[in-house]
């Protein structure tokens, strides 16, 4: 157990380090001329930007970061205060709040202003509102790239095409007239080499849940793991050691048979095997998973942590085709996929991590997520025989968390499926006998 | 003889089922869940062995003597309860009169104290005597609408001159009927069994079958939780059920060709689909809004000055249903004396409302998969007829004809189905 501990212990450790290192490097970048550039998590360009020399920062992460410390209902209130609805995107009000109220970053540094906007759109039309303000509240450059929806369940050779244009004519000479450096597509190659790498050890780490008991939670647990390909250590070396460290933890606990470590130690005696879609409560991050692991829940699969790459499907990010390989990432990732593909998708996950059920957890104010999620319900049960649950919460909003709803809602799940497990023969009351 | 209990502890009612060896219901038991969850607890399931020995007295009588002289000795039990309560009710009061009222007024209110309690005592003796009215369960309720009927006689804002003002008695009555309800008081069946008898006149035929109640040992085996408070009972995990496979349950238990169950609680809506043996296989829930839900309609009932089972018969008699889309608990009020304020009926009004919590009560049928035939409503909500009404027509509105369930006690389908699951847990 306590060399699990250690073992633990280093990845979490290393994550740590390059997110300090990271936050302290923007804070310090406009005394050290390092240009930054802002983007989202889906169909995020980090290599294309780290060609350049230049910083990521990443909006969403910020802004689940402050829930997840409990921050975001200040810096939703703030915003709400500048005039934004209580309706808008949980996300948006957090980091504009954020930006109010100081732009004090998660790790407690100062965050830069951006010397370009770069806004990949892959599925979320708030993305571009997003943006648009931060434009105005920084009166700084920003650029569109257009990723065309997957409405069909796959793209044509023209949408690629007009994706490659727009990162030659639009996106490049953006980000060389924010940086001052022209496109070495040399570099970016060097990058994409190193983000294939890390993407094999990520893959390898969430297929290890296929393992009974699984090794990893793939929902809370994931969502750390994803956190560094996420943001802005996709194709650096700090990346690839982070991912080769954490592989080697998870197959140490696959040879050990241990489930992975959750908030109350580890989870060995997993009782429920289930997929999770959608995105989870940032600001009851540890009570929500909780409910999970009480019942000795594991997540085995999940599609938010697809967010930002669908890697386990087979992408890898090619340095034999860099600009090429930038499209096909952006228009895989799970924000630009049609509903029937996420049927697929958690409908495979189901079938190929054997799961018991599976939890859609819907956010409020995220209707590029939530909608059409009932129907993903129903069909997902029809094609699996698989039940599944429907709970409501928010991302950073802590006004949307019904703790004793939600747990109800669990509970009651869990025990349907146990009964389901048992069958049961009818016992019925003798209605002759009522008093 | 063997049993074994189930416990429904709601947000609204605690209610409590006892079944015997082979499942049949011995007796059940209900009371307002109060703000003491543990007390509720014990009141609810101390009113079911109540009820159950007065089961076994109906049984042992049979034949013997006329049902009516059961029914009259299960009132003559009931009255003894309501005045035990009105007593320590009457204590309480008095004591309260000498802490907190000024020495000028305090002999004015002991004596409006003393008249009221004992008003309230003779309207009880009389009621007893008559045939008996549809009126809520609970003490609070009975002896509160008595109160306030009574103290808006005699206190009336201090104009008769002695002081004494409506506001400060129903102080009074807010402050003690508190601790009254958070007391455990002695109304289980063996305290008041003798007085009850006593009053109706000690029939000889009934002796027989009341000692045998008297010494039945009912000592349930095992006890299943179930309902919002379930968290706050002192039972180890295995013993505490959600509350949605115990209505899908119960409901299968009393009509066991139920596919989809319909529960209406005090603060959730629940949509459930169980399979031939009663299992659940998809339920839908309202979310963190308690909009829609059987508190609404408490709400609505406290604005229109009415008891909460009054407001179905009144709907009931509407001649156009007012469309109404907000169910929002909230602003039910402002809802409400808007649409009076436009000039609309009561009635119309209510029928609207109803109308509204079963649409809302639709969509999350819907989403759970629809209504299946056959169709259980379940919950205190189910004792509505105007929500029976606009439920009835909006299933065949929307699925067709259905057989719809409803049964008498509705409400305590929670309760049986965690009562049925102990009984699996025994054996």
């Amino acid at each position: 157990m306590s060399q699990q501990n250690a073992l633990k212990d280093r990845s979490m450790v290393l994550q740590k380090e390059m997110i300090a290192r990271h936050f302290a490097r923007l804070e310090d970048a406009p005394a050290n001329h390092e240009p930054v550039v802002y983007t989202f998590v889906p169909g995020n360009l980090t290599e294309l930007i780290r060609s350049f020399g230049a910083l990521p920062v990443l909006p969403e992460i910020n802004a689940l970061q402050s829930g997840m410390r409990k921050l975001s209902g200040d810096f939703i209130a703030e915003a709400e205060r500048a005039g934004h609805s209580e309706d808008v995107c949980a996300y948006v009000k957090c980091d504009l709040g954020m930006v109010k109220a100081g732009n004090i970053g998660p790790a407690g540094t100062k965050l830069p202003k951006p010397d370009l906007l770069l806004l990949s759109y892959t599925g979320c039309y708030t993305f571009m509102k997003w943006f648009e303000l931060l434009r105005e509240e920084y009166d700084c450059p920003a650029v569109f790239f257009h990723v065309p929806y997957q409405g069909d369940g796959a793209l044509e050779p023209q949408h690629r095409a007009y994706m490659i244009k727009q990162l030659k004519e639009q996106v490049i000479p953006a980000l060389e007239r924010a940086t001052g450096r022209k496109y070495d597509e040399e570099r970016l190659r060097h990058h994409l080499a190193l983000s294939a790498s890390a993407e094999d050890d990520l893959v390898a780490v969430l297929q290890s849940a296929k393992h009974k008991p699984s090794p990893i939670d793939g929902y809370f647990g994931t969502v750390y793991y994803v956190g560094p390909i996420f943001s802005a250590f996709r194709g650096t070396e700090e990346g690839v050691e982070y991912y080769r460290a954490l592989r080697e933890e998870v197959e140490a606990r696959v040879a050990a048979g241990l489930g992975p470590i959750v908030p109350d130690g580890s989870l060995d005696d997993q009782r429920y095997r289930l997929v999770v879609e959608g995105p989870p409560s940032w600001t009851h991050f540890r009570d929500f998973w909780k409910m999970f692991t009480d019942e000795k829940a594991v997540v085995v699969a999940s599609t938010y942590t697809k967010v930002g790459g669908t890697y386990d499907f087979g992408f890898r990010h090619d340095p034999g085709d860099p600009l090429g390989t930038l499209a096909d990432y952006c228009s895989g990732c799970y924000t630009n996929l049609n509903l029937p593909s996420r049927i697929d998708m958690i409908s495979n996950y189901i079938r190929d991590y054997e799961a018991d059920g599976f939890v859609i957890n819907s956010i409020k104010s995220c209707n590029s997520f939530s909608a059409g999620q009932l129907m993903i319900l129903r069909e997902v049960e029809k094609r699996t025989g698989v039940p599944g649950a429907f709970i409501e919460s928010d991302l950073v909003d802590p006004r949307y968390f019904s703790q004793a709803n939600i747990k109800n809602r669990l509970e009651s799940y869990f025990q349907m499926i146990a009964s389901r497990r048992q069958g049961a023969g009818a016992i019925r009351p003798d209605a002759a006998a009522v008093a | 003889m063997s049993c074994v209990v189930g416990i429904d502890l709601g947000s609204t009612t605690t209610k409590a089922v006892v079944l015997n060896g082979h499942s049949a219901i011995l007796g059940r038991g209900i009371t307002n869940s109060r703000s003491n969850y543990d007390l509720a607890t014990a009141v609810a399931r101390s009113e079911a062995f109540i009820n159950a020995r007065f089961g076994l007295i109906q049984q042992q009588a049979a034949g013997v003597v006329d049902a009516s002289v059961v029914m009259r000795l299960r009132r003559a039990f009931v009255l003894e309860q309501f005045l035990h309560q009105l007593g320590r009710l009457h204590e309480l009061m008095l004591d309260e009169v000498e802490r907190s009222t000024p020495s000028a007024t305090r002999a004015a209110y002991r004596l409006a104290v003393n008249e009221i309690c004992a008003a309230i005592t003779a309207e009880e003796e009389t009621r007893f005597k008559q045939p008996p009215v549809l009126r809520s369960d609970f003490f609070r309720d009975s002896a509160g609408s008595s109160f306030m009927r009574l103290a808006g006689q005699v206190g009336r804002g201090g104009s008769s001159g002695d002081g004494i003002t409506f506001d400060r008695l129903v102080g009074l009555f807010d402050k003690c009927i508190i601790r009254v309800e958070n007391e455990p008081l002695a109304l289980d069946f063996r305290d008041h069994i003798d007085d009850a008898l006593k009053r109706i006149g000690c029939p000889a035929a009934l002796a027989a079958a009341v000692e045998v109640a008297v010494s039945a040992d009912l000592t349930p085996s095992f006890t299943v939780g179930t309902g919002y408070g379930r968290a706050r009972l002192p039972f180890p995990k295995e013993q505490i059920r959600s509350e949605i496979l115990c209505h899908g349950l119960g409901a299968h238990a009393l009509f066991p060709n139920t596919r989809t169950v319909l529960d209406i609680g005090g603060q959730d809506t629940k949509a459930i689909q169980v399979d031939p043996d009663g299992i659940v296989t998809s339920f839908q829930m309202n979310d963190r809004c308690a909009a829609g839900c059987g508190r609404y309609l408490g709400y609505i009932a406290d604005e229109m000055n009415l008891g909460l089972h009054e407001l179905g018969p009144l709907a009931e008699q509407s001649t156009h249903t007012v469309k109404i889309n907000s169910t929002c608990t909230v602003f039910a009020g402002a809802e409400l004396r808007e649409l009076l304020s436009l000039g609309q009926k009561r009635e119309d009004i209510l029928a609207g409302l109803h109308r509204a919590i079963i649409l809302r009560a639709m969509s999350l049928l819907a989403r759970s998969g629809g209504v299946a035939d056959e169709f259980t409503f379940t919950g205190g909500v189910a004792k509505n007829a105007a929500a029976v009404h606009a439920i009835r027509s909006l299933v065949e509105e929307n699925y067709g004809a259905r057989t719809i369930n409803i049964s008498p006690d509705s409400i305590y389908t929670g309760a049986l189905g965690a009562a049925l699951f102990a009984t699996r847990m025994v054996s």
